[in-house]
């Protein structure tokens, strides 16, 4: 048993930590994200809440608490609102596994990346119950389509992952990020991050590929008849989602806490810390440009990407990554 | 196959210079006025809030003619015509709808002496719908408005008290047809 308030994996001090600045970061990130959109279509975004527009997020979640909360009595009232419920505690529950810096983090399973892809599964549920308690024409395509989308990508992010896992030899993200010490995966997992990444912003289908959402062909989806806190819960799961996903990719492919180029400042807690935010950070920021400059496709051109491109891709790097290391074990 | 390859990469390729442009747009400068802290400016002839204007000698320009109600397109206008004891038309009272009117500046158009004129101001909204009524002591301003030399009474021909018949610029006295008798 971890004693309380020190920086040991499971600690209390951890716990508290991460919970708090997990969702901090998650909540901080609709005020970024909208105030990068802006910046990069020639605005200036939300400005005039508090220095910079920061109490924007504060006008945002009182704007959504105190609006009505509409159940439609033609909806699925139980599904209706368990849906909004389950994407902020799955996303919540896998933030658990990722290893921040040495010693700072949940918890340490053995199947760590294994649960992360359980949690996001389950995360589709929300998606789908939401569309279909709405009991809405435009709510159930929205859900059909986060249905075959989350089945479709989750596939190849699975295998895509293969390649890091064959090279660590473990499943546990800890294990992962010390096995980079000497060199990040993306070098020759490139492939492999390349479909990594496109999978993990469809599995958070955010955009372009918020085709469960999908604002100008069905309204808004999966959560068209949602108001209020209750839709406040789906956007916070997002980010969420967003947020597991950005410190994921460090963790998988850029040597997670591990400075590059032996950069170290401070102790070892203080510069894991500095660069896995940094880096973590660097991909919130990514995931925002993607949403800013990127189209969304069609679905069936989307499906198709999926199905014809990015699944043999996959599959050659899980098949050489195997062979190549299988040759270098004699 | 290779050709197919070859798409993809572009594909991907095309994906990236979008990013890299969109990117450098963090560098512009942001083409939005902020518009509460810094006022745009606004051309003498913009089409904004209606104003009434006196003539030179500081009495109301407006003779309550109509011409602006029946030109009002939305029909915003409403007026009834009064005269003082010197025989000068006026409105009794001069109402505009705000909430109707379209600053088409039809009634600028209309009006023979120069009274209703529209200004650059565009700062317009209310928080209660009857206070986008306004009446004539809202509107009347005590200036000349865009048209500082003109005075109807004082180029129409119309007797009033003080001025009389043949008194007006460019205008002779008066003649007494049956002089002109052969």
């Amino acid at each position: 048993m971890p004693s309380l308030f020190s920086f040991e994996v499971g600690s209390l001090l951890n716990i508290v930590a991460i919970l708090v600045v997990g969702l901090g970061v998650s909540v901080m990130m609709i005020w970024v994200e909208r105030r990068f959109l802006g910046f990069w279509s020639d605005r200036l975004g939300p400005n005039r809440v508090g220095p910079f527009g920061i109490f924007q997020v504060i006008a945002d979640a009182l704007k959504m608490l105190t609006k009505e909360d509409w159940i439609p009595p033609f909806s699925d009232k139980f599904t209706f609102v368990l849906a909004p419920m389950i994407i902020p505690i799955v996303m919540l529950l896998s933030i658990a596994v990722i290893p921040f810096a040495p010693g700072v983090g949940v918890i340490d399973l053995n199947i760590g990346l294994l649960w992360i892809f359980a949690m996001a599964g389950l995360a589709s549920y929300s998606t789908m119950l939401g569309g279909l308690a709405s009991n809405n024409k435009f709510s159930l395509l929205g859900a059909l389509r986060g249905a075959g989308q989350m089945i479709s990508y989750e596939v190849f992010m699975g295998i895509s992952i293969l390649g890091v896992v064959i090279l660590a030899d473990s499943f546990t993200l800890r294990d992962i990020v010390e096995a980079q010490r000497d060199g990040w995966f993306v070098v020759p997992q490139f492939f492999g991050f390349l479909v990594f990444t496109v999978a993990g912003i469809a599995e958070s289908h955010r955009w372009p590929f918020d085709l469960p959402e999908g604002e100008s062909e069905i309204i808004s989806g999966y959560n068209t008849e949602y108001s209020g806190m209750k839709f406040g819960l789906f956007m916070i799961g997002e980010y969420i989602g967003m947020v597991v996903m950005s410190a994921l990719m460090p963790v998988l492919f850029f040597g997670g806490w591990h400075a590059p180029f032996g950069l170290e400042i401070g102790t070892p807690l203080i510069s894991g810390l500095f660069w896995m935010s940094l880096k973590t950070g660097f991909f919130l920021l990514f995931f925002v440009l993607v949403r800013a400059a990127l189209v969304r496709p069609r679905y069936d051109q989307f499906m198709s990407y999926g199905w014809l491109v990015m699944l043999p891709l996959s599959l050659i790097n899980l098949l050489v990554t195997g062979a190549v290391v299988l040759y270098q074990a004699g | 196959m290779f050709s197919a390859i070859g798409k993809q990469i572009n594909v991907i390729w095309s994906q990236i210079v979008t990013l890299w442009l969109v990117f450098l747009h963090l560098f512009n400068k942001a083409d939005t006025v902020e518009y509460p802290d810094v006022k745009p400016y606004m051309f003498p002839r913009w089409r904004g809030r209606i104003i009434l204007t006196r003539d030179p000698d500081g009495e109301e320009r407006c003779v309550a003619c109509n011409l602006c109600a029946v030109a009002c397109p939305v029909d915003c206008i409403a007026l009834q015509k009064t005269e003082d004891e010197n025989g000068r038309w006026y409105p009794e009272f001069f109402r505009i709808n705000f909430s109707r009117c379209i600053m088409c500046g039809f009634c600028e158009e209309a009006c023979p002496t120069h009274a209703i004129q529209l200004t650059p101001d565009f700062e317009m909204a209310e928080y209660v719908r009857q206070d986008m009524v306004w009446e004539k002591e809202h509107m009347l301003i005590s200036g000349t408005g865009k048209y500082h030399d003109y005075n109807f009474y004082r180029v129409a021909g119309k007797a009033i008290g003080g001025k009389g018949k043949g008194e007006a610029q460019n205008e002779l006295p008066p003649v007494d047809r049956r002089s002109l008798l052969p």
